[in-house]
């Protein structure tokens, strides 16, 4: 199990950094894409930002970009008008097969 | 770089029948060979195969199965656009002069592993594809207005260009109604807007120039390549256009001098209506943000030139040989021989496939 899905099981969603070249890794990865330096691991900043939405089934699924480069996927609650551009919180994270994401407005 | 042409091709019957891979591609093969004249075991140099499935070393065992020795075999894998990816490899071999003829042979089951990206982390739990369609379809749908009923005249127009193509998974006619009645999977994305996994094997048989006269009086060019991966997690794209196809085109049409107002006939990757009109915009072959009328003009005239043979929605969607069938359908289209589903003297073929929420992209120009 990778750090970032580890970190995710307990309910923390962190990315991954590289110190040397000051920028943020995403998809998350032990290594830099620019410098292949090894990255550090820190909690996301919140809030995001709504970039899409859609539903199944009744529930509402969503596109929430961070810090202006993450985007991630992720269930979306107490949403009763969804707006793109809205500002957006996570609920709850975790692991389970897969990354889990709950996002309601912030 | 040497002269490289499509000098044969074969399609199976697309279906829902649980066969092993390499009887697919014998299948294939053997028709292949059937329909080729002249062709024997000993003149192929290269056997390449193409699919997702789990077995390995697929590409000898085919060879060792169908009586062929070759200098170079090996599977390509690249999800969706597996095929159109070992059809350049192919081609490479062939243009660096390490081969004179190559047989790339691609299929898959309907249970494919390839059809979902386990990888990408950046879905969270929304990894099947209806999940990133769906985000496609809303993002056009805000950005250009497109509406409902021109995604549904996508699948109708496909779906009726299929009843033409033996070799269709389901070939059935629909009314815009019944898409858009179809059954709902998202908000944004009914049952009708999508393209069907299932079993088939197409294969393709390239050569270079001093070698495809013995084959054929009909020799189809590869003019123009080009490919891009713009990265393999959906979420860094941009959600209303496929800058792997925009850059992809790009370099096709400068390789084959040639531009998109004079493309005579295209398949292009409607794994969902959305994935259609935003090619065709990305491809320059429709204004951006006014595909969806482009599409409505070519269904009310009943102009075949974009997918004649039913494209992933009316054909199906067997992963490894969508793309060989692509190319195969633009040749049979340039040596006039699609019958019922044949464009008019069509001069300059295309050819687009994608991967992964079209993370990756490849365009190929074919030409007499």
């Amino acid at each position: 199990m990778s750090v970032f899905e580890a970190e995710l099981k307990n309910g923390r969603f962190v990315i991954s950094e590289c110190p040397r070249c000051q920028k943020v890794i995403w998809p998350p990865s032990e290594f830099c894409t620019h410098c292949f330096g090894n990255t550090v691991w820190r909690t996301v900043n919140e809030p995001g930002t709504l970039v899409e939405y859609s539903s199944k089934d009744g529930k509402m699924f969503c596109m929430v970009e961070f810090e202006n480069s993450i985007r991630v996927m992720g269930s979306l609650h107490d949403n009763k008008s969804p707006a793109v551009g809205q500002k957006i919180k996570i609920s709850s994270c975790g692991f389970d097969k897969y990354p889990q994401f709950a996002f309601s407005p912030a | 770089m040497n002269k490289v042409a499509v000098i044969g091709y074969s399609d199976t019957k697309f279906s829902s029948d649980d066969i092993p891979i390499e009887s697919s591609m014998i299948a294939a093969v053997k028709l292949l060979f059937e329909q080729t004249p002249n062709l024997g075991q000993k003149d192929i140099d290269v056997v390449l195969t193409s699919t997702n499935d789990n077995k390995k070393y697929l590409a000898p065992i085919v060879s060792e199965l169908s009586g062929i020795a070759p200098k170079i075999s090996h599977n390509v894998e690249n999800l969706c656009s597996s095929g159109t990816n070992a059809t350049v490899s192919a081609f490479s071999y062939i243009a660096s002069g390490l081969a004179d003829v190559a047989l790339v042979v691609g299929a898959e089951r309907f249970d494919s592993p390839g059809q979902v990206l386990q990888w990408d982390d950046s879905r969270g739990e929304f990894k099947h594809p209806i999940f990133w369609a769906s985000m496609f379809t809303k993002a056009h749908k805000r950005k250009f207005g497109t509406t409902d009923e021109q995604l549904a005249l996508v699948s109708a127009k496909n779906h009726r260009n299929a009843l033409d193509n033996p070799t269709a998974y389901n070939p059935k006619k629909y009314t815009v109604e019944e898409i858009m009645n179809s059954k709902k999977l998202t908000d944004d994305l009914r049952l009708l807007d999508c393209s069907r996994p299932c079993t088939g094997s197409s294969a393709i048989l390239l050569a270079s120039e001093k070698t495809a006269k013995k084959f054929t009086d009909m020799p189809i060019w590869i003019s123009g390549i080009g490919q891009k991966t713009t990265s393999a997690s959906f979420t860094k794209n941009d959600l209303t256009s496929i800058e792997s196809t925009k850059i992809a085109s790009q370099g096709a049409f400068i390789m084959s001098k040639t531009s998109p107002e004079k493309i005579d006939v295209a398949e292009i990757h409607d794994a969902f209506t959305i994935c259609e009109l935003m090619v065709l915009e990305d491809l320059g072959i429709a204004p951006r943000g006014k595909a969806g009328q482009f599409v409505s003009d070519l269904y009310n005239t009943n102009n075949k030139k974009i997918n004649p043979r039913g494209g992933l929605i009316g054909a199906g969607h067997p992963l490894g040989a969508t793309g060989i069938a692509q190319v195969a359908e633009i040749t049979r289209q340039l040596q006039g021989k699609s019958g019922k589903r044949q464009t008019e003297n069509p001069k300059i073929g295309l050819v687009q496939n994608m991967s992964a929420a079209a993370t990756s992209s490849t365009v190929l120009v074919l030409e007499p």
